[in-house]
């Protein structure tokens, strides 16, 4: 993880990459993320070829495939200063994944290390590269951070975006006991045995009742859809938000509610 | 032991609905990881041993012919022997020889999961040998005909009740107005009847937890000193091991007894740490007259330089089950076969085969809390996701998932298309829910509409928005 030292430009041109499932499912955070991010002082860019990360055909064992979606990944997002993702899941892909399975091809696995130090999860990039957290924004009531096995195992993020949340006024942030634990989602893992990731996800949504909190919180959309899935099914009206729609001061309605909820 | 992995999801689905299963894994899940947590927050130099104990398997991996060869001549010179056997017929066949050249009846044995992947109880019951487990869990399922569903608490899947029941079961002369309800009435009864059964043993089987080279010892830890009355009691002790376990000098395997017992319970070491040097000396007290040591390979061999290599190092500490959200949902005898969890995960295959374990590296949400907690840093989930590639590249994987797959993927490297296809249909469903904000049942998302709702996309996709918003800009 960068220091806020190791910042140079004061105003670096970042790529937002903003993941297929915000791109299709929760275009909100993608804005968001670009409002935080323009408020810390960057220049931001989406370049418009990007799609998915290619984690599916690599997690399902198809690396040829994952492969061929890292290159045209790299490419889309060469010549920025930072590529910044709203999710630990791609930016892990990204960041650790990528110089991975390019192993044994000497020159693409070169590409993918010099490219892999350029991509962040996006309240990590806020923090450790920016240093930032003028926040500035009010969220009136409690919520629960998740965090997601990625953005946690995989990059170290956990404190960051607590960071943040401590500045948004007015939001009591409760711990839960379990919040480093997996939600169950796993990408194809919860369609193909859907009767274990429901006892997982149970017990995520147990541990997040426990603590009280209105809203459940976290940085990837994929544990989000699935929790927010689960509690919807549950008739529970605990509130799914993405950290950076908190973040940004975002209107929309709650993950899997219709606009009259907010 | 035969195996149910192919049945997995099945499997998975029984326990899933075993409501006193569910009871024994939370208490699992709240007991091992703090303890975990706690004695290696209690060690400062935790991490620095992880990566000791780590560098030291992979040299041995890397030279395991010199050390299996120089441990072999230790036990020789220490007046024991040594039975090198390629598979699990091999290692029945030679355990069965030394107990009919005993003349053996009784055969106490301490755990060993070994002694599970080749079935040796069953065998032995076959050739008119009783076979008598001493480690309580063990005793336990033995009674009650079951595999142990942990590799550190075979028993854990029990609750207390069905442990007096398989007792009451049993043992037909135990007294029906005894009461059987604490814990400690339970161990009384069982360890009655086990000081019978040691005093009898004719051989006494045991497994080891490492083969130290350098001294032809093995190792053996217990909480309950069982394996100690196993090795010291009866005329022959075979200690069965497979050709991983061995590491170089006493000092290496004090480095590993550090990790292995506080990743497994969280203690700093387990109650009974034994080393045991060949036979009973002319001035020992007591001790056998033979010790035997059966070395199995099962497939093990076959994993050297491969992309499960670093699989050889685990040593079986449970620290993986006791994280895994998976194992903590269905338990161990869900995967079907000895070894569960995310190490069975990456091992049954290379042990049993990809196609009859197919399920097990797919079971997994690749949430990597295995590989943070494991004291011998295995990349698990790294190798699971290998066992993935070999399926995929041998079209093991489902057809109908293989080329969903390829479409996506051509998609994905085709921005244009994908966001007609996706943009359209995200479009779609986004009217199609903005009502209620989410749906209750897809046609073809069966998978994920089963178990939870589906939330609706919000709107447009972010990057059809975005390009009505800055009609001009083109990065």
């Amino acid at each position: 993880m960068a220091s806020p030292s190791e910042t140079a430009k004061p105003s670096p041109h970042v790529a937002l990459f903003v993941t297929c499932l915000v791109d299709l499912m929760r275009p909100s955070v993608g804005f968001a993320a670009i409002k935080l991010l323009e408020q810390a002082g960057c220049r931001v860019s989406v370049p418009e070829a990007q799609t998915c990360c290619g984690q599916p055909a690599y997690n399902s064992g198809a690396k040829a495939d994952a492969q061929a979606i890292a290159k045209a990944v790299m490419k889309t997002f060469a010549g920025f200063d930072y590529i910044v993702a709203p999710s630990g899941s791609c930016a892990g892909m990204l960041r650790l994944h990528y110089p991975e399975m390019f192993a044994g091809d000497a020159a693409m696995e070169a590409e993918a290390r010099a490219f892999a130090p350029r991509v962040y999860e996006l309240t990590s990039f806020l923090v450790d590269v920016l240093g930032w957290k003028d926040v500035g924004t009010t969220h009136a009531g409690s919520a629960t951070y998740h965090d997601s096995c990625s953005s946690l195992r995989e990059l170290g993020v956990k404190a960051q975006p607590r960071r943040l949340l401590a500045e948004v006024a007015g939001l009591d942030l409760r711990e839960s006991k379990e919040a480093e634990t997996c939600c169950g989602f796993g990408g194809l893992f919860c369609v193909k045995y859907p009767e274990i990731s429901e006892r997982i996800v149970d017990k995520k949504v147990d541990d997040a009742l426990a603590t009280g909190a209105g809203t459940l919180l976290a940085g990837d959309l994929g544990c989000l859809l699935n929790i927010a899935g689960r509690l919807k099914r549950r008739g529970s009206p605990m509130k799914v938000r993405h950290v950076a729609e908190v973040l940004a001061g975002s209107e929309g309605a709650p993950i899997g509610e219709d606009s009259s909820v907010r | 032991m035969e195996s149910t992995a192919r049945s997995f999801k099945e499997n998975a689905h029984h326990a899933l609905g075993d409501a006193r299963l569910t009871e024994a894994l939370a208490r699992l899940a709240h007991g091992f990881p703090a303890r975990r947590r706690d004695a290696a927050a209690r060690l400062p130099e935790f991490d620095q041993l992880r990566d000791a104990a780590r560098d030291i398997k992979d040299h041995v991996l890397d030279n395991l012919d010199v050390y299996l060869d120089r441990f072999e001549k230790q036990v020789i010179a220490s007046g024991g022997r040594v039975h090198w056997c390629r598979d699990a017929v091999e290692a029945r066949d030679a355990i069965l020889k030394i107990c009919q050249a005993a003349d053996a009846r009784t055969v106490t044995k301490s755990k060993s999961m070994i002694g599970e992947e080749i079935a040796i109880n069953d065998h032995l019951e076959a050739h008119a040998i009783v076979p008598v487990e001493t480690d309580l869990g063990e005793y336990i399922i033995q009674l009650r005909h079951e595999p142990p569903s942990h590799l550190i608490a075979p028993a854990i899947h029990l609750s207390m009740d069905q442990v007096a029941d398989a007792f009451r079961a049993h043992h037909t002369d135990l007294d029906p107005a005894r009461p059987l309800v604490e814990p400690r009435a339970l161990l009384d009864e069982a360890r009655t009847r086990l000081r019978e059964r040691f005093l009898k043993a004719d051989v006494g089987l045991t497994g080891a937890n490492m083969l130290i080279a350098e001294t032809g010892s093995i190792v053996i830890v217990t909480n309950e000193g069982n394996a100690d009355l196993t090795c010291s009691l009866p005329r022959v002790h075979i200690a069965l091991a497979s050709i991983e376990k061995i590491v170089p000098t006493l000092e290496d395997a004090a480095t590993i007894l550090r990790v292995l017992a506080r990743s497994a319970t969280g203690q700093e070491i387990s109650v009974y740490t034994t080393f045991v040097t060949g036979p009973r000396r002319a001035d020992d007290a007591d001790g056998p007259e033979e010790f035997h040591v059966v070395l199995l390979d099962n497939g093990r061999s076959a994993l050297l330089g491969s992309e499960f290599h670093e699989m050889l190092r685990c040593i079986r500490c449970g620290a993986c089950l006791n994280h895994c959200p998976v194992y903590g949902a269905v338990g161990g005898h869900a995967y079907g076969w000895v070894y569960s969890g995310p190490m069975g995960a990456v091992l049954v295959p290379g042990l049993i085969g990809l196609p009859e374990a197919q399920h097990l590296p797919n079971a997994s949400t690749l949430c990597g809390r295995c590989e943070s907690v494991c004291p011998m840093r295995i990349p698990l989930p790294k190798m699971l996701r290998h066992w993935r590639e070999r399926q995929h590249a041998t079209h093991e994987s489902p057809a109908i998932a293989r080329a969903a797959l390829k479409v996506w993927s051509f998609l994905a490297r085709h921005p244009a298309l994908y966001r007609a296809v996706f943009g359209l249909g995200v479009s779609f469903l986004a009217s199609l829910g903005r009502r209620k904000g989410r749906f209750r049942w897809l046609p073809f998302a069966g998978g994920w509409t089963s178990v939870r709702d589906l939330p609706a996309p919000e709107a447009r996709s972010f990057l059809l928005q975005w390009r009505q918003r800055n009609p001009g800009t083109r990065t």
